[in-house]
């Protein structure tokens, strides 16, 4: 076995007319998390349906865990763990049910289903909900115990597609303490997500997707590089000073990168890493500019496609992605 | 390489359709209720003018022909059922696990075998007290039993079927029902075919529905089962030989 534990080459995919996927190229070593990130409709949800066998692609090739998705899906069955976009559990059933469901169709024998049940229950903390039908969890809880269904078997390769979209600040830090703790026994996670600072947090690698192509795929450190470490958007307090603001900022900007304006009287620039900020501050006084804005922050996804393919993501969107 | 149909996988999950079945109980309404109902709308309304006068003998006529027409009935639910229950996530699951494709719609269906014997024991019992006897003997009324719940369970596959190609659980009910009622009152169930029309024979003939029913009714009854008995079965096979494999290849496709 290679140490990739997903290898997908030119996978192309089309629903009718929409061409979901137009040739993606995935790839993550064993062990690590690829991050796929993408604004909605970018392919994500197709790649991963793909790559977890619940659809074929039209063309292109995949392995998981070193198996043919197409010729193999039993092997890649056994392998994996899918967490859906919307929560893949059963309303009418318990936690406990449908944990111990899932154990025994993964052939686990009925008292061994129930000790993993509990011992999953509890880790994600739904030991007191166990024996309530999942219809009456909370967003988070259901999420939760989908997470939990997916790891039953001890799966050595994860999908997580938008594991916290709609999930509060501090849900989603717990789970990514999960995935976290995921690598750290030594599974693979592919997840796919919206937001740029979750793959930051959470990826080895990144590819970006849209437009169903890879438009890039680096480290989390190369992709911030190209696209410029952090932002740093400022708004002056008198809108005469605007263009005296402009010029101090341009001189802190990363090499040659020109100021962006917002169109509300804010300007932005690239900065390389927040050191440069006590330096802004010393030259806005030494230039008597007062601003009542000063921030910085991580490039948005918007700017993250802005700065790869030049034209804003929201320009021209693809047709709403199929998810079934 | 296919992973092997394995049977306990098909009975974790038609444990699963029987939680949710027990958690909603008005599903039960047309395998008790509706049995009831019927028996005694057509016993005391058709009895006395189809039967010279006597409604027990209609009712002795009436009974195991009313068993077939309420198996074929409460099929409907199944393919409503797992028409709405395929759009639900968990289905993505099912799909994900290294199980045979097949597991989940055997797994219904096998759960609703509980729902046949409700309507064999209720039709039976609210029967009895009504005054039907049966003629033969106790293992004749099992194996007339079994072979409606043998029949039920081919026929399910139709509408699971129908269940897994149409879009919405509504449009599942229209077309069973338009599939259901011309078999079940398109046969010997209500009226010997004698006075029909020879096109309408033709078809009651030929309707499955028409064996099992004849079938039923010499195991209850007396007379002879052997050519009933043995048309009931082929249909069986018929139907599951036909159905299966086709919801089986629509199931897939949905994915």
């Amino acid at each position: 076995m290679t140490d990739l534990a997903i290898e997908a080459t030119g996978l192309t995919k089309s629903f009718g007319k929409t061409k979901a996927l137009a040739g993606v190229d995935l790839a993550a070593r064993t062990g690590t998390v690829l991050g796929v990130l993408g604004p909605n409709g970018a392919g994500k949800t197709t790649a991963v349906r793909i790559l977890a066998t619940l659809l074929r692609a039209d063309s292109g090739t995949a392995l998981v865990h070193g198996f043919d998705v197409r010729t193999q899906p039993d092997k890649v069955r056994q392998s994996i763990g899918l967490t859906g976009q919307f929560a893949s559990v059963d309303d009418d059933l318990t936690g406990t049910q449908n944990l111990v469901m899932i154990g025994q169709l993964l052939d686990l024998p009925k008292k061994a289903a129930r000790a993993r049940a509990a011992e999953l229950l509890d880790w994600f903390d739904l030991t007191e909900a166990a024996n309530q039908q999942a219809k009456n969890y909370s967003g988070g809880m259901r999420r939760r115990l989908d997470l939990a269904a997916s790891l039953v078997g001890r799966p050595s390769v994860v999908f997580l597609d938008e594991p916290t979209t709609g999930l509060d600040p501090a849900k989603r830090e717990d789970m990514w303490d999960v995935v976290r703790s995921l690598v750290s026994d030594g599974s693979t996670v592919l997840l796919t997500t919206q937001y740029l600072e979750e793959a930051d947090a959470l990826a080895d690698e990144i590819t970006v997707i849209d437009h169903g192509k890879v438009i890039a795929h680096d480290t989390p450190y190369g992709l911030k590089r190209v696209v410029g470490g952090q932002r740093l958007t400022a708004h002056p307090l008198d809108p005469a000073r605007y263009d005296d603001l402009v010029t101090v900022l341009s001189g802190i900007a990363v090499d040659g990168r020109a100021p962006e304006a917002d169109g509300r009287g804010s300007v932005t620039v690239q900065v390389d890493s927040d050191e440069v900020l006590p330096d802004v501050v010393a030259r806005l006084r030494a230039a008597a500019i007062g601003v009542d804005e000063l921030s910085l922050h991580l490039p948005s996804l918007d700017e993250v496609f802005f700065t790869l393919t030049g034209t804003r993501s929201g320009d021209s969107r693809a047709p709403e992605e199929v998810l079934s | 390489m296919k992973k092997r149909f394995s049977p306990r996988h098909a009975l974790v999950l038609a444990k699963r359709n029987m939680t949710k079945m027990v958690r909603t109980p008005e599903q039960f309404l047309d395998v008790t209720l509706q049995p009831v109902i019927f028996l005694l709308l057509f016993t005391y309304i058709f009895g006395g003018a189809l039967a010279g006068g006597s409604q027990h003998s209609y009712l002795e006529f009436l009974l195991p022909g009313m068993l077939g027409q309420t198996i074929a009935m409460s099929s409907v639910a199944i393919g409503q059922n797992m028409n709405t229950d395929i759009a639900k996530g968990v289905f993505d699951r099912f799909r994900s696990l290294p199980i045979a494709r097949s597991v989940p719609l055997v797994g219904a269906v096998l759960a609703d075998f509980t729902r046949y014997a409700i309507v064999c024991v209720v039709t039976m019992a609210f029967g009895y007290l009504l005054g039907f006897r049966i003629a033969t003997d106790p293992l004749k009324l099992l194996a007339a039993l079994g072979l409606a719940v043998c029949f039920a369970l081919s026929f399910a596959w139709v509408s699971v079927f129908v269940g897994m190609t149409v879009r919405s659980a509504g449009a599942v009910q229209g077309i069973m029902i338009l599939f259901v009622l011309p078999l079940s009152f398109g046969s010997n169930t209500f009226v010997r075919p004698a006075t029909m029309p020879g096109w309408l024979q033709a078809f009651v003939n030929v309707n499955p529905l028409s064996h099992l029913v004849s079938a039923v009714r010499g195991l209850m009854l007396g007379g002879p089962v052997g050519s009933p008995v043995g048309w009931t079965l082929a249909w069986c096979a018929g139907l599951l030989v036909v159905f299966f494999p086709l919801a089986l290849r629509a199931y897939i496709r949905r994915a």
